[in-house]
Formats: C-alpha cells, structure tokens, sequence
C-alpha cells in the first residue's frame, strides 16, 4: 500500500483514506472536538448574560426551559439509554413539586434544601414502582405507566389527603426572593439556580452514561436477554434507571413549583407526560443536547402552532401542532440532535484535505434505520 | 433451459453494495450449494433474488424476468424462501404457521396432500401441531420453515444455512429430507451454507463466494478435490 | 346481598363500553403489533360523523352502516398517508406520531362541531331493568359487542385473511415470504380497527354524550381492559372490560374513598395482574430465545 506524499501526524496512515476517521473531520478549518469545546463555552457565556439582556417574562420562560430539560433528560435516561417507556412521569414532576411544596409550607423547609429531597422521595416513588414495571415489557410497561399518569392527579385530590395537599385547589407557596447581595431580581435568581441545577445534573448524566452502568444499561436496552446472561443483574439496573430517571424528573417538578409559585394536581396530568415525551424524541433520542432542544420545543411550539392556526380559526391550534409534530418526526426522524448531527457531516471537510466541490460525496453512509418491527 | 439463470447480479445492502457480478446457473430439479465465510455475501445472494434487497442485474427464474419483481411476485413464481433466522411467525400455532404459507395456492386437495407430506417427513410437527411456534426448539423451528417451504408446493427452494446453530444429529436429519425433497418432488435447491460437507454431499454443483464475489464454481465432487476449498471450508 | 347483585349488574352495563373499546384495541394489535393511542379519538371523529348524519335526517342504522364504512375508509387512509412513512421509525416516534393524530382529531371536531356536549340517540328501546339500574340500550350494547366479538375471533381463527393479518404484523418480513401482501394487511387492520373503534363509540355515545374529550378516560379504562385480558385474545379483552366495570363499580360502593379514586383502584388492579400474569388472565406466554 503507498503511503500518501503528505503525512498527518495524528492519523497513522491508517490505509490511506484520511477521510475515515471523523476526528479528522473540520468545519472552516477548525476540528469538530474544538469546535466542541468553542459552542460550549459560547453557550455557558450566553447562559449566564442572558437573564441581563432579555426582559424579566422571557428570563422566566428560559428558566422552564431549563426546567423542562431536566425532566426530559430524566425521561431520556429511562427510554433513550435503557429502552423503557414511560407515559407516567408526570407523577414523578408531581411528586417532586408537592414534596416542595409541602416542605416549604408546612415543614419551613429552605427552598434549595427542598431540591435535594425532592430528588430522594421521587427516586423511591420511582424505584418502588420500577419494581412491578420489571415484570412489563414495552407496551404494558407504557401502559401501566400511563395509568400512573392519570391517578396522580386523583390522588392528589383525594380528600384525606387533603390537610397536606390542599386537595383540587394546590398550594400555594412563597416564591424564593433574590439574595440582597446578588443584586438580581427574582425571576434572574430562580433562573440562575435552575440552570445550575440543569448543568450539575447534565454533568452527573454524562458520567452515569460513559461508566459501566451506563454500558449495563444500554447492553440492557440493546438485548436483555443477552445482558442477564452476560451476568449484567438487569432487574436492579433497570429498577435503579427507573428511580434515577424519576428523581431527574422530580427535581424538575420541585424547580417548577418554586418558579410558578403554585401547585395544583390538574397541571401534572397526562398531557405533562405526553409533552415531557414529545420533548424527547423531537429533541433526540438518548442524546443530551436533545433534552434542551426538547425543552424548547414543548415551551414554545403550542405558541407557534397556535400562531399559524389563527389564519383559519383558533379552534384548530392543536391541529397545527399535531401537524407540526408529524412534520418534525418526518423530516427528522432522530430529532433535532440527529439532524444536527446529520447537518455537521454534511458540511465538514476532512481536516487539510482540499476541498471537495461535491458536498454530498462526504455524508456518510447509513444503513436502514433501525425497524422496530423486528421481531424477536 | 436453466430454472435459475443469474448473470451480472449486483446488490446492496442499505447503501452498501455486497455483491458484485454474481452469475449462477441452477437446472431445473438440480440443487447447488453456495459456500462462503460470514459477511461473503451469502444472506445477501438469497434476498436479492427474492427481490428483498436493492439489486440490479438478470434474474430469470423458470422463464420470467424477476429482478423487478416484489418478494410477494417472487414467491408467486414457486420460490420458497427460508430466511435467516428462519422466519417463524412465534405467536401463531405450527399449524397456523403451516397454513399460512399455502394462502396464495388455490388447490385444496394439494394443499391437503402437503399437509400430509410435512408431517410424514417431521412426525415432531404433527405432534406440536396446536402448539405456539415460538416454544419450538431450534430443530423443530427449522423443520417448520421447512414444513413452511413446501407448504408453498415450490418449484425452487432458497435455503439460508439450514444447518445452523442445530446439534450434528438433527442437522444430518434434516439434510437427509432435502435430500429426499430433492429427490422425490424435482424441486430445484439453492443451499447457502457455512457447512461445506453437509452442503456439498447434498449438491450437484457449488460457488465459492468470497466479499461479494463468485472466486469458484464447478461440480461438487470438484470442490472436495480442490485444495483451497477443502483447507478453508471443510477442514481437513 | 341484593345491592351486591344490582352493583354487579350495573358494573356488567359500564364494562360493556370498556369491553367494546378493548376490542378495538386487540384488533388494531393484531393488526399493526402496536398501540394506537389515538383510537379514542378516532372513534369519536367517527361518532360526530354519525351524529351529523342523523342531524341531516337519516336514521339511525343508516348513519350507522355509512359511518362504519367511513370509518374503514378513514382508518386505511391514515395508516397510508401518516403512519406508512414513518412504519421504519422508532417506536416512540410512532408514539408521536400517534399523539399527532389525538391533537388533530380532538382540534378538528371542536372545530367543525364546538366544544358543547350533544346528547347522542340509541337505536334499543330505553325501558329501564332490574331496578333502573340496567336500560334497554346496556343490553342492546353488550349485544353488539357480543356480536363482534364473535365476528373478530371468526376472522382471526377461521379466516385466510385473519390468519395473513397476523402474520404480517408479528414478522412482515416473512409473511412477505410467504407471498402476503404486507401493506394491505396492515391497511386493512387499520381499516377494522377503525370500524370497531366506530362502533363502540356510537354504542357509547349515548351513555357518555357526546364531545371531543369523550374517550378520554374510556379509552383508557379499554387499553387496559385489552391488557388485563390478554391483547392476543378477543375473548380475554371483552372478559376484561366487564372485570374492570365490575370492579370499578364495587369499589366506587364498598372501598371507602374508592369513588374519588376509580382509576387509582383499576390501575392497582391492572399491576397486580400483570405482577402474576404478565400477558393477561388469558393471554398467551412466548417463550423467547436469544
């Protein structure tokens, strides 16, 4: 094989096709890790002026974006990463914000300590129920779940439990204020304090998805039959993600309580979960930006489908954003996550190569999309 | 007149091409063996001319043009093809399994006769017969596709390594009843196979396929004489 | 004793809407392997398509039969235009797509018909049984759902095309093999599903009225009645929708707090059911191989 006259230090001239390996790949001359690294800390920079630039409802709207991306990020790690569905976390937001709100109410609990026991109660709600949801597969599990769903707003309602929860009426509870010393106005403090929650529990995400349980879980979402006998203790892992994944979701509910000021059972019904799960796969499934784009689109997409409905008549917005739904998973079946993704091979170059006048000889090529009508 | 005339087959898997320039020739009632490694290209050859993959290339089987024809047109030509995986329907009974594959004949009294023929040839299906498909064993899930295969009352049959993942005695079992199939009704094989002794005792003439490619073709007996072939593929 | 009894009759009246809707829900199992979560809404499309077909002065059967066959027409449409394009996708991106079509069908009728709840005619006399607590129309419905039951469980055991139907939702690409035109089977079920899941809002329609969240909670209470039954039995479905009724009215009755908590109760007894039975009282267990 002969060697190509000019030689990459980093690439050991592995066959002589330099435009193989995608770390070699670059946009405008930069490489994809840097440019990584670069929309990264554009971001955190943009994160953190944003609450000065914007006025205070949209600071406010930034922050349930914040919020919502958490949760879909905890529902992600159950059905993206381990292949669980769940119709049911809207309960998981709503244990979440009750036990704030009852902590703060009744208990005098400070707020930022409320977050942590959110997240303990949600992950043993979770766990407790990821137990008889071992037994479900698929289907059943997004059954049962869905049934979750819709008896969490009964129970929440229910009389004797009415002294704790305030019954059909909610709590309503102190919005936490501004620390004098900040010198920020509430809505950019509960902003603050939302996207660094958001990011500590992106971060601890990362790492349980790179280490060995995060490995487990997925050989378990890939093949559970093939996990259990690779001695991978798949009813713990699977009851464990279940927890986890409702106490993301949990700490979630208890920003969200915080941020509106108000509990109620009827805004933690199953639509939340259906949004939560639309946030997922528009946003990409098992990808972590997704969570974000998710956020995104469920805070703001209602309002853009109600916008092109006014044309014809109000009553239709819902139909608009049915129709919009159909639209995005059409043109992007894996999510936004995916057609960025998609996009980025589309226009990167091999690094130092010359460039090509053909754009489309460099996507890369894919095999069938994975059907899920496979059988077993 | 060949039954199977291939020349110059392409295929693709996804974007992928897996064959290139593939010519076969299989005479009517004759049976050849395809061998090859895992990945040559094998699964590949079988669903290309079952119209299941991309391809391009002639295909004339028993006379008609079929490298445009869909998997149902194919099958209507009297192809009976025994996928990979074998293709069992898990929830259906063996019976409902059995039933199935004859829904596109209209002669009751053959289709009658073949029920018959199938459970002469496996008695463990008659005894199964209102049993889920899924809880068969292996071997039994492979006589099914079988069973399945002649259910189609074919003209030509496709099989994807019938062989595999079955213990010595139930494979050596089932390659006698082709060999009987073969023999007793004139249906015309194509095994595809990783098991080149049990492949090449069952056919008359076999290819060598390596990374999409026909390196090798000729009789049997001339395969078990060729040093490469017996080295790489049988073993000895 | 006697309250027992009329509780257990009432409930028998009730589960009959959810056994009604448990039926569709096999059908279109069978049919696709899948869910559809937007059945219910489908359904009571269809029902406001009955309903307008009465208010234009034809009679009941007649917008009864016209609207089934709508509802054949609509059901195969939907799997062809919004459903085939995305039949290689994910699963959970059929579950959007799905959602899609609940937000569409619930728009398009408070769109067309308003939001106002409108009572909806029943073809069976109204004389009221058993101490009121079962009318003509309870025993009329469970006639028809008997009915169809009957004419399902014919079609999937007996029938050629049942048989092609199932076989291309469990293994398509096989029952391609097998010379089974896969598209039309999965056109057709979606075509019936529709059609039964019409029926049984037309049947339901008198006792709930008639509005665009209607199915809301039915739907429900039929997708688990199909799963307590067993989704791979019709039999088991409608078993399960009399179960769910029963039970639902008794601890509406004896459990203290149980009429504020119906669903909580029918979700624990669904749990518990599958905590033993994992496909249902009487479905049937597929053992699986690596």
């Amino acid at each position: 094989m002969t060697r190509q006259a000019r030689t990459d230090k980093s690439f050991p001239a592995a066959g002589g096709q330099p435009a193989a390996a995608p770390e070699e790949l670059a946009i405008l001359g930069i490489g994809l890790p840097a440019w990584n690294r670069l929309l990264l800390v554009a971001g955190l920079v943009a994160l953190v002026v944003l609450p000065f630039l914007v006025e205070g409802f949209t600071t406010f709207q930034m922050t349930q974006v914040a919020i919502y991306a958490i949760a879909i990020l905890g529902l992600n790690l159950l059905t993206g990463y381990n292949g669980q569905f769940s119709l049911g976390h809207s309960a998981f937001f709503a244990v979440g914000a009750y036990t704030a709100a009852i902590a703060m109410n009744h208990f005098g609990l400070p707020y930022l300590l409320t977050l942590p026991l959110a997240a303990v109660i949600s992950f043993l709600v979770g766990f407790a129920f990821g137990f008889p949801a071992l037994r479900l597969e698929g289907l059943y599990l997004a059954l049962a779940t869905f049934m979750l769903a819709i008896a969490a707003p009964q129970l929440l309602k229910f009389s004797l439990f009415e002294p704790l929860t305030g019954g059909a009426q909610g709590l309503v509870l102190m919005r936490p204020e501004a620390p004098a010393f900040t010198g920020l106005d509430d809505d950019q403090w509960l902003y603050f304090i939302s996207v660094i929650v958001m990011l500590a529990l992106f971060w601890l995400s990362g790492n349980l998805i790179r280490y060995r349980i995060g490995r487990a879980i997925m050989a378990i979402r890939d093949n559970p039959l093939v996990a259990s006998a690779l001695g991978i203790n798949t009813p713990l892992y699977k009851t464990v993600m279940f927890g986890i994944s409702a106490a993301y979701t949990g700490v979630a509910g208890a920003l969200s309580a915080m941020v509106v000021g108000f509990v109620a059972p009827d805004s933690f019904n199953f639509l939340l979960s259906v949004a939560l799960l639309v946030g997922v796969v528009v946003g990409g499934i098992a990808s972590m930006r997704g969570a974000i784009f998710g956020g995104f689109f469920i805070l703001y997409i209602p309002t853009v489908a109600e916008s092109f409905a006014d044309v014809f008549s109000k009553g239709l917005s819902w139909a608009a954003y049915g129709v919009l739904l159909l639209a995005v998973i059409y043109v992007m079946p894996s999510g936004i996550s995916g057609l960025i993704d998609a996009v980025i091979r589309r226009i990167a170059q091999p690094k130092q190569a010359p460039r090509r006048t053909d754009p489309a000889a460099d996507v890369a090529t894919a095999g069938p999309g994975p059907s899920n009508r496979e059988k077993k | 007149m060949a039954f199977l005339q291939v020349d110059g087959l392409d295929a693709w898997y996804g974007k992928t091409q897996v064959l290139f320039g593939c010519d076969i020739t299989l005479d009517e009632g004759g049976v050849i063996a395809v061998l090859g490694a895992n990945g040559a290209g094998k699964t590949t050859l079988l669903r290309a001319l079952s119209g299941m993959v991309r391809r391009q290339g002639r295909i004339v089987i028993d006379g008609t043009p079929a490298d445009q024809l869909s998997p149902e047109a194919v099958v209507r030509l009297g192809v009976a093809h025994v996928p990979e995986g074998r293709g069992t329907f898990g929830r259906l009974t063996v019976e409902e399994n059995l039933r199935l594959a004859a829904i596109i004949r209209k002669d009751a009294a053959g289709v009658r006769r073949d029920f018959t023929r199938v459970y002469d040839y496996f008695p463990r299906l008659h005894e199964r017969r209102s049993q889920q498909a899924g809880t068969l064993s292996g071997g039994e899930q492979q006589m099914l596709a079988i069973g399945r295969a002649l259910m189609l009352a074919p003209k030509l049959m496709l099989l994807d390594e019938p062989s595999f993942g079955l213990a010595p005695q139930v494979r050596r079992d089932i390659f006698l009843i082709l060999k009987d199939i073969s023999r007793s009704s004139g249906v015309s094989m194509l095994v595809v196979e990783q098991n080149a002794a049990l492949a090449l005792d069952l056919a008359s003439h076999a290819y060598l396929l390596e990374t999409g490619r026909i390196v090798l073709s000729g009789t049997a007996d001339s395969f078990l004489a060729d040093d490469t072939v017996r080295r790489t593929y049988l073993g000895y | 004793m006697e309250l027992l009894l009329q509780q257990i009759i009432a409930g028998l009246a009730t589960g009959g809407i959810y056994a009604c809707f448990a039926l569709a829900v096999v059908m279109i199992y069978q049919a696709i392997d899948h869910f559809n979560f937007a059945q219910g809404e489908m359904a009571m499309f269809s029902t406001y398509v009955a309903w307008q077909l009465m208010a234009w002065g034809l009679s009941f059967w007649l917008a009864f039969g016209l609207t089934f066959v709508f509802s054949l027409v609509m059901g195969a449409f939907l799997y062809l235009v919004v459903l085939k394009p995305v039949q290689n996708a994910s699963a959970l991106s059929q579950i959007v797509a799905f959602i899609a079509l609940m937000c569409i069908f619930n728009s398009l009728a408070g769109t067309i018909w308003d939001y106002s709840v409108k009572p909806f005619p029943s073809p069976f006399p109204e004389t009221a049984l058993f101490g009121a607590l079962v009318t003509g129309h309870d025993l009329g419905m469970i006639a028809v759902t008997l009915i169809m039951l009957a004419g399902v469980f014919y079609f999937f055991k007996f029938s050629t095309l049942g048989l092609a139907m199932r076989a291309a939702a469990q293994n398509p690409e096989s029952a391609q093999l097998c010379g089974v035109r896969v598209q039309m089977m999965t056109a057709l079920g979606w075509a019936l599903a529709a059609a039964i899941g019409s029926v049984a809002g037309m049947m339901v329609a008198y006792k709930v009225f008639l509005e665009p969240n209607m199915m809301y909670s039915i739907i429900l209470y039929g997708f688990a009645a199909a799963i307590v039954g067993g989704l791979d039995s019709p039999a088991g479905a409608v078993a399960g929708g009399f179960l769910l009724g029963v039970v639902e009215n008794l601890t509406g009755v004896y459990v203290p707090g149980g009429s504020e908590l119906k669903l909580t109760f029918a979700l624990l007894l669904i749990v518990v059911v599958l905590m033993f039975k994992p496909t249902g009282l009487f479905g049937h267990r597929v053992v699986k191989r690596v």
